[in-house]
Order: C-alpha cells, then sequence, then structure tokens
C-alpha cells in the first residue's frame, strides 16, 4: 500500500496555493505538513481527499495486490476542521450512522460506536446529544468517528486543535496504534505531536520563481 | 405592607420549584371538576331538545361555541404572559406562553373543525368565506406560525422573548384583522347567503352552553398548568444533560 | 449498498424530525399561501371552485422549494459534506437518498395537507382527490429539480432565495401537467390519463436527471 503525490499544484480561486509538491508514503509511515498559515497545509489535505482537483499533478493510491482501483479519497478518513457531526442528533446516533455509511474496507474492522467512545475515554457521553458537549469533547468524539469504519489512510487537518494536553497524548496514542497496524497517516499541525513521524513536509506556500515555469 | 405581600406571593409563584409544587396540589382537583362539568355539560347537551330548524345539529353548538370563546382567550392569556416575559421577565411568564400555543391552536382547530360540520347542513359546502369563520382561521395560522417561531430557536429565554413580540404585535392586529375581514367580506358577500349565528339564543340552550363553556374553560387551565409543568421537566432534564456532559469532562 | 442507504434516509428523517420543525413551517405556508387567495379576489364560492385546483398546485410548489436551499447546505456547513462526496459509493445514490428523505419529510405533509385547502377553496371530492393524486406523482419532481439548484447554490451564504428563482422556471412542466392532469378530472370533455402519464414520466425523467446534475454540481463546488 502507498500513496504516491508527483508535482502536485493546487489553486483556490486565482490564486495558486502550492506548487511542485512530491511525496510517497509507505505502510505504518506518517507525514507531517508543518508551515505558516496560508501555506496549503489544508488545500493540500482536500486535494489527497480528492475534495478539490489539482491544477497540476496527481495523487495515487497503489495497492500491492492488482485489486480494484480506488481513489486516494476512497480510503481515507479525512478529519477538517469542522466535526462532521449532526448537533441534534446523540454521539451514539451520529457514531452509528458513520459506521454504517462509511462502512469498512478490507483489511480491517472499525470497532462499535460504545467501544470507539471507550477508546477516546467519554463512554458516558454517547446518550447525549452532540450539541451539549464542550468544544474539546465534540472533537474527541470527532475523532472517534475515524475508528467506527476501517480507513488505511488518516488525513487529519489540525486534529488538536482547542484541546488540552491530556486529549493531545490521547490522540497521539491512537494515531500511533494505527501505524502500528499499518495505516498511513498524514497530519497538518501547529503543536509537535507526540508519534513518529518518519516524514516531514514544510509547506513553504507559493513561490514566484514557480509562476514562471508556467503552472 | 399587604401589597408587598402579595408581590411576595407573587413572585413565589414565579419560582418554578413553588410551581411544581403548588401545581402537583391543584392539578387532580382541578382534573375533577372539570371531569365533573363535562359530564353534567354533555349530559344537559343531549338532553335538551334541538332546534326544530337545524335538529340534532345545534348540539355541535355546545362544542363549537366553548372552544371558539377558549380560542380567544387563550391568546389573550398568551399576551398577558408576553407582557410578563418583556416586562417583569417572569421565567415562568416565558413557559405559560410557549406552553399555551398549542392549546390554543388546538382549541382554534376545533372550532373550525365543528364549524365546518355544523355549517355543512347550512351551506351545502364545508367552507364558506364567512367572516367570523374567516377570523377565527386567520387566528389559527398566527398560533401556528407562533409555534413554528417557538420550535426555530434553540435558546429558550431568547425564543420566548421574540416570540412575545410576535404574540403581542399579532395581539394589537387582532382587531384590525377581525375589521378588515368583515369589511372585505360585506364588500363581495351575496345577501343570499345564509349567515351564521341565526335568531337569538333561547334560554333552553343557553344553560347547557355555560355548563360547556366553563368546563372547556377549566379544561383549558388544567391542560396549560400540565403543559407548563411539562416544559419545566423538560427544560431541567435539558440542564441536566448539559452537566453530565461537563461532569464527564472533568472526570477524564 | 442498501445499509448505507437505509442508514442515510433515517438519519435525515431523524434530523428533519428534530431539527426546527421544517415541515411544519413548510405546510404553514402552504396553508397561508392559499388562505390569502380568498382574500384577493373575494369569497365567490364558484370562482375559488374554479381556480382551485391551479392554487393549491402554484402553493405546493411554491412551499415545496421552501426548505430545499438546506438540503446540501446543513452538510456542507458541518463538514459532513466532506465525507460524503469522499466514499466509494456512488455520489448519485447519496443524492437521491437525500431527496428522498427531503420528500418524505418536508413535502409529503404538503400532499396530505392538499385536500383540506381544497375544502377553502370549495372544490369537489373528484377534484379534491385529482389534486392530491397529481400532487403526489408530480412533487417528487420537484425535490429533484430544486436539488440541483440546491446543489449549485451549496457555497452561496444567502442561497435560499437563488435556489427558488433558479428553479421555478424548470418546474414549469411539472406545474402544467398536474393542472391540467386535476383539471381534466373535473371537467368532463378532457382525459385525465394523457396529462397524468405525462406528468408520471417527467418525473421518472427528473428522478434520474435531478441527482444526476447535483452531483455533478457537488463534485464541481467542492473548495
Amino acid at each position: 500500500m502507498r500513496l504516491i503525490a508527483e508535482t502536485l499544484a493546487a489553486r483556490r480561486g486565482e490564486d495558486l496555493i502550492f506548487s511542485n509538491i512530491s511525496f510517497a508514503l509507505g505502510s505504518g509511515e506518517a507525514m507531517v505538513l508543518t508551515g505558516r498559515n496560508g501555506s496549503g497545509k489544508s488545500t493540500l489535505l482536500r486535494v489527497v481527499a480528492g475534495l478539490i482537483r489539482p491544477a497540476k499533478g496527481r495523487v495515487d493510491w497503489v495497492r500491492s495486490g492488482a485489486g480494484a482501483l480506488q481513489l486516494p479519497g476512497e480510503v481515507s478518513h479525512y478529519l477538517g476542521h469542522r466535526n462532521a457531526m449532526k448537533p441534534e442528533l446523540t454521539v451514539a446516533e451520529n457514531l452509528g450512522f458513520w459506521r454504517d455509511f462509511l462502512g469498512d474496507m478490507a483489511g480491517g474492522a472499525g470497532l462499535s460506536a460504545e467501544e470507539a467512545a471507550e477508546r477516546v475515554e467519554l463512554p458516558a457521553l454517547l446518550d447525549l446529544p452532540f450539541g451539549y458537549l464542550s468544544a474539546g469533547q465534540q472533537r474527541r468524539m470527532a475523532f472517534a468517528k475515524l475508528l467506527v469504519a476501517h480507513r488505511p489512510v488518516w488525513l487529519l487537518d489540525e486534529p488538536t486543535a482547542a484541546l488540552d494536553a491530556a486529549a493531545e497524548a490521547l490522540f497521539a496514542r491512537l494515531i500511533r496504534a494505527h501505524l502500528t497496524a499499518g495505516g498511513l497517516v498524514i497530519a497538518a499541525t501547529h503543536q509537535p505531536l507526540d508519534f513518529e513521524a518518519t516524514q516531514r513536509l514544510e509547506m513553504k506556500g507559493f513561490q514566484y520563481a514557480e509562476m514562471e515555469e508556467g503552472i | 405592607m399587604t401589597e408587598s405581600l402579595a408581590i411576595t406571593k407573587f413572585s413565589d409563584l414565579a419560582n418554578p420549584t413553588r410551581f411544581l409544587a403548588l401545581a402537583a396540589r391543584i392539578l387532580p382537583w382541578l382534573a375533577a371538576v372539570t371531569a365533573a362539568l363535562f359530564a353534567v355539560g354533555l349530559y344537559l347537551a343531549f338532553t335538551t331538545q334541538g332546534d326544530y330548524q337545524q335538529g340534532d345539529t345545534v348540539r355541535i353548538m355546545y362544542v363549537h361555541v366553548p372552544a371558539a370563546w377558549l380560542s380567544m382567550m387563550c391568546y389573550s392569556v398568551m399576551a398577558l404572559s408576553a407582557i410578563g416575559t418583556l416586562v417583569w421577565r417572569h421565567p415562568l411568564a416565558d413557559v405559560s406562553h410557549k406552553a399555551a400555543a398549542p392549546l390554543g391552536a388546538a382549541f382554534t382547530l376545533i372550532a373550525l373543525v365543528t364549524g365546518s360540520l355544523w355549517g355543512r347542513p347550512m351551506w351545502g359546502t364545508w367552507w364558506v368565506w364567512d367572516a367570523r369563520l374567516t377570523s377565527v382561521f386567520v387566528l389559527f395560522l398566527m398560533y401556528l406560525g407562533i409555534i413554528a417561531l417557538n420550535r426555530a430557536m434553540d435558546d429558550p429565554s431568547r425564543a420566548a422573548r421574540l416570540s412575545a413580540v410576535l404574540i403581542l404585535v399579532g395581539f394589537v392586529n387582532i382587531p384590525i384583522i377581525k375589521f378588515s375581514v368583515n369589511w372585505w367580506n360585506t364588500l363581495h358577500q351575496p345577501a343570499s347567503v345564509i349567515r351564521l349565528g341565526g335568531p337569538t339564543i333561547d334560554g333552553e340552550f343557553l344553560r347547557p352552553l355555560l355548563v360547556m363553556a366553563l368546563a372547556f374553560t377549566l379544561l383549558f387551565f388544567t391542560l396549560h398548568i400540565m403543559a407548563i409543568r411539562n416544559e419545566i421537566w423538560r427544560r431541567r432534564v435539558a440542564t441536566q444533560r448539559r452537566m453530565a456532559a461537563r461532569l464527564a469532562g472533568r472526570e477524564s | 449498498m442498501g445499509i448505507i442507504m437505509t442508514a442515510l434516509l433515517l438519519r435525515d428523517l431523524k434530523l428533519s424530525i428534530r431539527a426546527g420543525g421544517g415541515a411544519l413551517i413548510g405546510v404553514l405556508f402552504f396553508m397561508t399561501v392559499v388562505a390569502v387567495i380568498p382574500f384577493g379576489v373575494g369569497p365567490d364560492l364558484n370562482l375559488l371552485a374554479r381556480i382551485g385546483p391551479a392554487i393549491v398546485w402554484i402553493g405546493a410548489l411554491l412551499a415545496a422549494l421552501l426548505g430545499l436551499d438546506r438540503l446540501f447546505q446543513t452538510e456542507r456547513e458541518d463538514g459532513s459534506l466532506d465525507l460524503l462526496l469522499m466514499q466509494e459509493h456512488p455520489l448519485v445514490l447519496t443524492v437521491l437518498v437525500k431527496c428522498l428523505a427531503h420528500w418524505l419529510a418536508n413535502v409529503l405533509p404538503l400532499v396530505i395537507a392538499s385536500p383540506l385547502l381544497g375544502l377553502f377553496m370549495n372544490m369537489n371530492e373528484v377534484g379534491i382527490g385529482a389534486v392530491m393524486l397529481t400532487l403526489l406523482v408530480g412533487s417528487p419532481a420537484l425535490t429533484f429539480i430544486g436539488a440541483v439548484g440546491a446543489a449549485v447554490a451549496v457555497t452561496l451564504p444567502r442561497g435560499g432565495l437563488l435556489v427558488s428563482i433558479l428553479v421555478l422556471p424548470l418546474c414549469v412542466p411539472v406545474l402544467i401537467f398536474g393542472v391540467s392532469a386535476s383539471y381534466a378530472a373535473v371537467e368532463d370533455p378532457a382525459p385525465f390519463l394523457p396529462p397524468f402519464l405525462i406528468l408520471v414520466a417527467i418525473t421518472m425523467f427528473f428522478a434520474v436527471l435531478g441527482p444526476l446534475g447535483a452531483a455533478l454540481a457537488l463534485r464541481n463546488g467542492g473548495d
């Protein structure tokens, strides 16, 4: 299993956000995206997820067994700035829905909603409406969403923003467990997270020299 | 001295916990009296003579007229509560007009449906745009609008204040609506259409009607107190769930 | 696939029941729009009976478009739309199921309320039945067409009005055949079946085209 990106470039509107980004990530490897605000970390994650079409280059998901061709987005969990949970539904209903809707990919099985809540150490909150939870609790439950369905690739955009140290350590533990199980992680983050990043990509944003190459 | 005592009593009542205790004591009695009055009223309603012109359909009146009366009284209760919300900021007033709106809508619906059933043999159709019916129908739409507004907002105290404004604006508007509907109706209505109401009510009909009106009024207050109690409980459950979320966060 | 789509359908139904009473507002809007017509044209029962089917249909059309702009906007606001877009199962199917849930929760109540409004318009039993039947058959087309508008306007901050403006012209055929089938049922010389079958065909056509268009718009509207 490999996630390969070649000479990626992306635009938002008319502006070129970044260009000439290449990386290759194998099973059990993690990549951390760093860089100042506006350097294109979020955009890169959305490009990998298939939510933004790259202006140039391509992202591929290559599996050793010549199975059905899948897009990188289809084998990925994406945890964006927003939690993708409905405040009107209870936590259990939210997690149960995503468990049924996302479904497991071959090569792993998702946890039940109860187990996932156990993993993020908030089992008592399952029956409360999601909207009643504090911002930190909501973020942890959004993370539990990654556990209810198996996806080899995790795309995490500032996963620990607005979280305390304990929750940060918890997330790092869960990410390490995912890597040990052979998963891939790409995380954009400001705070250093406590897991072994095999690669580091510093996003520098777009440079003028590159514009002259004619992208 | 007496005045200050009255004020203390009043503000005691505004305390939700006191209200719940009081409601628990009053409700059984109120419900019993209501049931008794209904028994008497219905007995009278079915034993008195039918109208020589309308036959048994006249008995619909014993439900229709009290329901129509309540549709207006309920709005007045809501308007009073709305003033309570906006001027004195009573927490109970908020709950009161929110709880009354569905009741008002229900009684108005009963008035409309029974009116239509009553009118069917007289008019030969289920609905005519008679001035009185039309005004009640507009009132029904206003009730539903208030319910929808209440449901559309999460924050209960903000919802209470905004719907209180709507209720008061509506209250001021009711006479204007009534007047303009009458105007509109006489402008269009051909003289041949039979008007609702007919001859003045005979004493024979008046007795059961008064008993039924009283029974309906008490029914409204019974249901209103129950609805207020339920709303207080609902808010307490919501608060406790929020507390549970906060406590769970502290534990871990 | 069955489990996935059932889960989505159930979630959307639950949401529309719990969040803010959208169905209630739709029915209320429907009633209000139909109820103000007599104040304009006067309480002449014969005239009302004559224009009744058209008025009820127009009211239902406007009310059906009312909550449509929220169809994808709520999903986008909390980030769920990203996850809906990323999945392996066809997006067209996801959109179709969302349309179905929206129709069940918001438009079906309008169909159920329509006989009452038929009474207000002094229509006879056959006319009321015909309007209800044509609404039942034709209103899904409104939702499917509306889904395209909702998907196009998903990133706009005040998409609500725009969706109606975009979608109303596209709904004209549905209105034409819905109303003419209703009239055909009441007035003798015109046959009921041809316009009714065309209405059925329009609904089935848009059941395919609507979700396709909406899915295409969602894929291209990404940000």
